[in-house]
């Protein structure tokens, strides 16, 4: 049996909802996964066909949410939690040494492609500060002088 | 010292409680078969009498909110259980799933049979993957262990939108659109999830739920203060030595949470002010640490107890630069649909890095305050508020130190501070609309 379309997952997950337009966050996210870390046009016209809905409606939608990436993006993701409580235990230090080792300003994505560097509020760890989540996973008390092996880490992955 | 009273984390210490089996063995789903023997009313009863109030932020009596969901409508009725958990300062809810799933959703079964209920929809933050993961293995155990009945719980991931913890901003992301919030009324009780009535509850006060049962009304509503019963998972963060979330009766002081609790300022600083309930709300000074932390307590001096959060601080920071931080949170989580919370926070902003660059006049501070006044009560859902509330108190418990960067024409941190500099992410977008010059 071949594996389910990008149209048959879609619709899968829309099943479990009264209405199929709930499945819009679900289905932009298994979009984004196909398109590489990001949602070109042609993926709010794939998402849209499955749900009977217009791309139009489904850019519209992604470009509210934080974890929707309208823009290329790095095939790694390190996110800097910079609100108040990882302020207070240096995440500044710890978003400016990932900018040196990685030579890259929050925001921008490494020469080669490989990770994209973001400052984001806060991700829910803010006793165990700094939080560094990559690729969606997240690290605890992270310190500056922990950022090398962090990156030396994604270099190798 | 406080003793640790752990309802919604009971177990969690000694026993990997994210796996059904060893769940049960603390007594877990036994509140979910004696609860469907019961008539829904008489759990309704129960969750009434234990004065069990909304753990999300709102405090709204839980049973209350359940009383008022419509009947007769020829409508299902849907569970929403807000898991969309981002207030700045808060972390329990992660901890909640990531240890206790199990019992959030014995919660969620018994809150389902209690108001007649089919549909569960959790709306777990886009960010927690740890605790989507978590909780997907829990349910298949409990689809597994034949212990759903019929009712469906579908966790439904968010995308990153601090918004979608409104709860009406959050049905409307449930139904596929962005999340902004509606007017209300109607209230979600009459016309919420797909104009159905609907029950929405945060994720703590949902998991408390069997242990209400459990205990009994009466028990439970002995613990903690006659305001604010039973207990609350405290999320202490900032600069303590021992960060993170402590499970206590309501009504121990802050003093108590910092110190004996958690063990102390680190370094041995002195602390300069805390912030309760999270970044939305007003801040308090070091002098008023006795107070207690519950509803009433927190009411008096002005402030509120939010979602349980202590954030200590100690004098290195500078207040000015903690107002422009909280206020680049405010304005990039903004949802744009009022004019005073969209445009507003973009003034807050403009101002606060005025008077911190030391170039604001004496105007401009009186101005920070009156922008404030025009936000507060005058948008659709409490964000607008949300940032209003915390600067204006800054100003106000801080007033000379906020004088101080007018007068010397800089901070007087000098470069010093435990925020300066820090890099907002309200900064690296390329699409935000520029603010209009303020001028005077």
């Amino acid at each position: 049996m071949s594996a389910p379309s990008f149209a048959e997952e879609v619709r899968e997950i829309a099943a479990q909802y009264p209405q199929s337009r709930s499945a819009v966050l679900p289905a932009l996210r298994l979009a984004q996964e196909r398109h590489g870390g990001w949602l070109p046009p042609a993926a709010f016209e794939e998402v849209g066909e499955a749900l009977g809905l217009t791309p139009a409606y489904c850019l519209s939608v992604a470009s509210f949410y934080d974890m929707f990436h309208l823009e290329p993006v790095g095939r790694h993701l390190v996110e800097v939690c910079t609100n108040i409580c990882c302020g207070l235990e240096g995440a500044q230090g710890v978003l400016e040494a990932f900018e040196r080792e990685l030579g890259v300003a929050p925001g921008e994505t490494t020469e080669d492609g490989s990770v994209t560097l973001r400052a984001v509020e806060c991700l829910g760890g803010c006793g165990w500060a700094t939080i560094v989540a990559i690729d969606d996973r997240q690290r605890r008390a992270v310190k500056a002088a922990d950022v090398p092996a962090l990156v030396e880490e994604l270099r190798g992955a | 010292m406080p003793e640790l009273h752990q309802l919604v984390l009971a177990g969690a210490d000694e026993r990997d409680l994210t796996r059904i089996d060893e769940y049960r063995a603390v007594g877990g789903y036994a509140q979910l078969e004696r609860a469907r023997g019961l008539e829904p009313q008489a759990i309704l009863d129960q969750l009434q009498a234990s004065n069990l109030r909304g753990r999300g932020g709102a405090f709204f009596p839980t049973g209350r909110k359940a009383s008022f969901l419509a009947k007769g409508t020829g409508k299902p009725t849907y569970l929403v259980v807000n898991a969309d958990e981002s207030e700045p300062g808060t972390f329990k809810d992660h901890e909640i799933l990531l240890r206790v799933p199990h019992r959030l959703i014995e919660g969620c079964l018994v809150t389902a049979h209690a108001i007649g209920s089919q549909n569960v929809f959790v709306y777990l933050r886009g960010e927690y993957l740890d605790c989507f993961e978590v909780l997907r293995a829990a349910l298949e155990e409990v689809h597994a262990a034949a212990l759903l009945r019929g009712v469906t719980i579908v966790v439904h991931r968010g995308a990153g939108a601090y918004i979608c913890g409104e709860e009406l901003a959050l049905l409307e992301s449930l139904e596929g659109k962005r999340g902004q919030p509606r007017s209300k009324p109607p209230f979600p009780a009459v016309t919420g999830l797909y104009a159905a009535p609907t029950l929405i509850n945060n994720v703590e006060t949902i998991a408390t739920v069997p242990k209400i049962l459990e205990l009994g009304a009466a028990e439970f509503a002995a613990l903690g203060t006659p305001d604010s019963t039973g207990t609350r998972v405290f999320c202490l963060s900032g600069n303590v030595v021992g960060g993170g979330n402590y499970e206590l009766p309501m009504g121990i002081t802050i003093r108590e949470l910092i110190y004996d609790v958690g063990g102390g300022m680190a370094e041995g600083r002195p602390l300069k002010a805390v912030i309760p309930g999270g970044s939305s709300f007003p801040i308090l000074t070091a002098d008023e640490i006795d107070t207690p932390l519950s509803y009433d307590a927190l009411a008096k001096v002005g402030t509120f107890l939010g979602s349980g959060v202590v954030i200590a601080i100690d004098d290195r920071c500078c207040m000015v630069q903690l107002g422009l931080r909280v206020a680049q949170f405010y304005m990039h989580e903004s949802c744009g649909k009022c004019t005073p919370c969209r445009e507003g926070t973009r003034w807050m902003v403009q101002l606060l890095r005025k008077i911190e660059a030391g170039e604001a006049s004496q105007g401009e501070l009186d101005l920070l305050l009156s922008v404030c006044d025009r936000i507060l009560g005058k948008c659709l859902c409490p964000l607008g508020d949300a940032a209003a509330m915390p600067i204006a108190s800054y100003v106000d418990k801080f007033r000379a130190e906020f004088q101080a960067h007018l007068d010397e024409g800089g901070c007087p941190f000098a470069g010093e501070s435990s925020l300066e500099d820090l890099f907002a992410p309200v900064d690296q977008h390329t699409q935000q609309p520029v603010a209009v010059g303020v001028s005077t």
